[in-house]
């Protein structure tokens, strides 16, 4: 077998731009429109929307049911959807059950409400770990979770996503809608963390 | 194809280290490039999202691992496009070389050969007149398939069996859709398993669950 060495092979920056240069002199792609994809992925579509769904569902509860009942048509309702998005399934932690979502075989992510994927979401230590050893790999990642806590994961295999509802913390009784999805973090709607005040 | 991309129980990766809550999605200036140029690439190649994924875990396992997500995006970019005959293999080698000084000779644009391909509608979710084989509670074994060609069956999970929980819309089937074999919608079963029944009884105890094609599953042998 032989293969590059990572000092011989052309930087994948180099080739990026390579790439790039063919397709722009041969009108194959219009930069303009890359960068439209890539100021929307930055700016608009991220995890400040899924904390919006978070926050109302914890503050109205014919909502809430709504949004686990069908997550896609309760989402869009609050005018998020698009790519990676067809079909959203939203799954709901409580002190028994807890929640986590992964996809083995590339990185599907719920791009509508949580934006593209962060690093460690995509990396082969989380995708190949989570569906054998999620307890030990969650405490590792700073979860510690109850022995009697169950833990149910799910692989994101077909064009369903998942989206996870945190616990609302205690002691957020007072805050506004608003404040607390200033709260949720996209951690927590993966299901490797805890909403906390 | 069973190639690195399919990373379930793989052991050996090591710890996750967490990024900051308000990580940007990208670090790098090519990243962002990367990105955006393989969307677009399945347009300009003729191709659709399940050859795009099929692109993405047949790349070289090395470089797989090596050149990180985006840069898995690029090469997979860089697959549909010599694929469709956009760009001659080669082409982005020899233009990289010339950006950095080197004197080399590029190959010539070839005749695009995009494939003979029309979705029937956007997306993947489909509407099938079929009922589903399967019930909510039905005992089902994972085929023990090892195919050629793209699947979204992972291996962890094949020749197990598992119970159905829910039955999910239909969708296009990747493993011919990928390869423009037509479509093949057909309903989708969230099925359940039991951990210590796929890893072993010294294995963590939790429950997964994954979403599995019609065509992965067959009724258990009784």
């Amino acid at each position: 077998m032989t293969f590059e060495t990572e000092a011989s092979r052309l930087p994948v920056e180099l080739r990026t731009e390579a790439l790039e240069s063919i397709l722009v002199e041969r009108n194959l792609v219009d930069p303009k429109v890359m960068d439209t994809y890539i100021k929307m992925y930055e700016q608009d579509v991220g995890p400040m929307n899924g904390a919006k769904v978070v926050a109302k569902a914890w503050v109205d509860p014919e909502y809430k049911a709504k949004l686990l009942e069908d997550g896609t048509g309760s989402i869009a309702e609050l005018g998020f959807k698009g790519p990676q998005g067809e079909h959203i399934v939203v799954v709901e932690n409580s002190p028994e059950t807890h929640h986590v979502i992964v996809c083995t075989l590339c990185s599907c992510y719920p791009w509508p409400v949580l934006g593209l994927p962060p690093s460690w979401y995509k990396d082969p230590a989380y995708r190949s770990r989570m569906v054998r050893e999620p307890r030990k790999l969650l405490s590792e990642m700073g979860l510690e979770l109850d022995d009697g806590v169950e833990i149910q994961v799910w692989d994101s295999s077909s064009e369903v996503r998942y989206l996870v509802l945190p616990e609302r913390p205690a002691g957020t009784e007072d805050l506004s809608e608003e404040e607390l999805a200033g709260l949720v973090t996209r951690d927590a709607m993966v299901g490797v963390a805890k909403v906390s005040v | 194809m069973d190639t690195i991309a399919d990373m379930g129980g793989m052991q050996g990766f090591g710890s996750v280290e967490l990024s900051p809550p308000f990580d940007p999605p990208f670090h790098e200036e090519w990243e962002r490039r990367a990105f955006a140029m393989a969307l677009l690439s399945m347009r300009v190649s003729g191709t659709n999202l399940d050859s795009f994924r099929d692109a993405l875990a047949r790349q070289h396992p090395i470089d797989y691992l090596i050149d990180g997500y985006y840069g898995r995006w690029l090469n997979c970019a860089v697959n549909l496009l010599t694929d469709s005959d956009i760009i001659a293999p080669g082409a982005v080698e020899a233009r990289a070389r010339r950006l950095r000084g080197e004197d080399v000779e590029e190959p010539p644009a070839p005749e695009p050969h995009k494939p003979d391909y029309k979705p029937t509608a956007a997306g993947s979710i489909r509407k099938i007149d079929l009922p589903p084989m399967f019930s909510v509670g039905d005992r089902v074994r994972v085929a023990d398939m090892h195919p050629t060609g793209h699947t979204r069956l992972p291996r962890y999970v094949r020749a197990r069996t598992g119970v159905v929980r829910a039955i999910r819309p239909a969708q296009v089937l990747p493993d011919t859709n990928a390869h423009f074999l037509g479509e093949n919608p057909q309903h989708v079963y969230n099925v359940e398993f039991d951990s210590q029944y796929l890893w072993g009884s010294e294995a963590e105890k939790f429950t997964l669950y994954i979403d599995l094609y019609e065509s992965y599953l067959e009724p258990e042998e009784t």
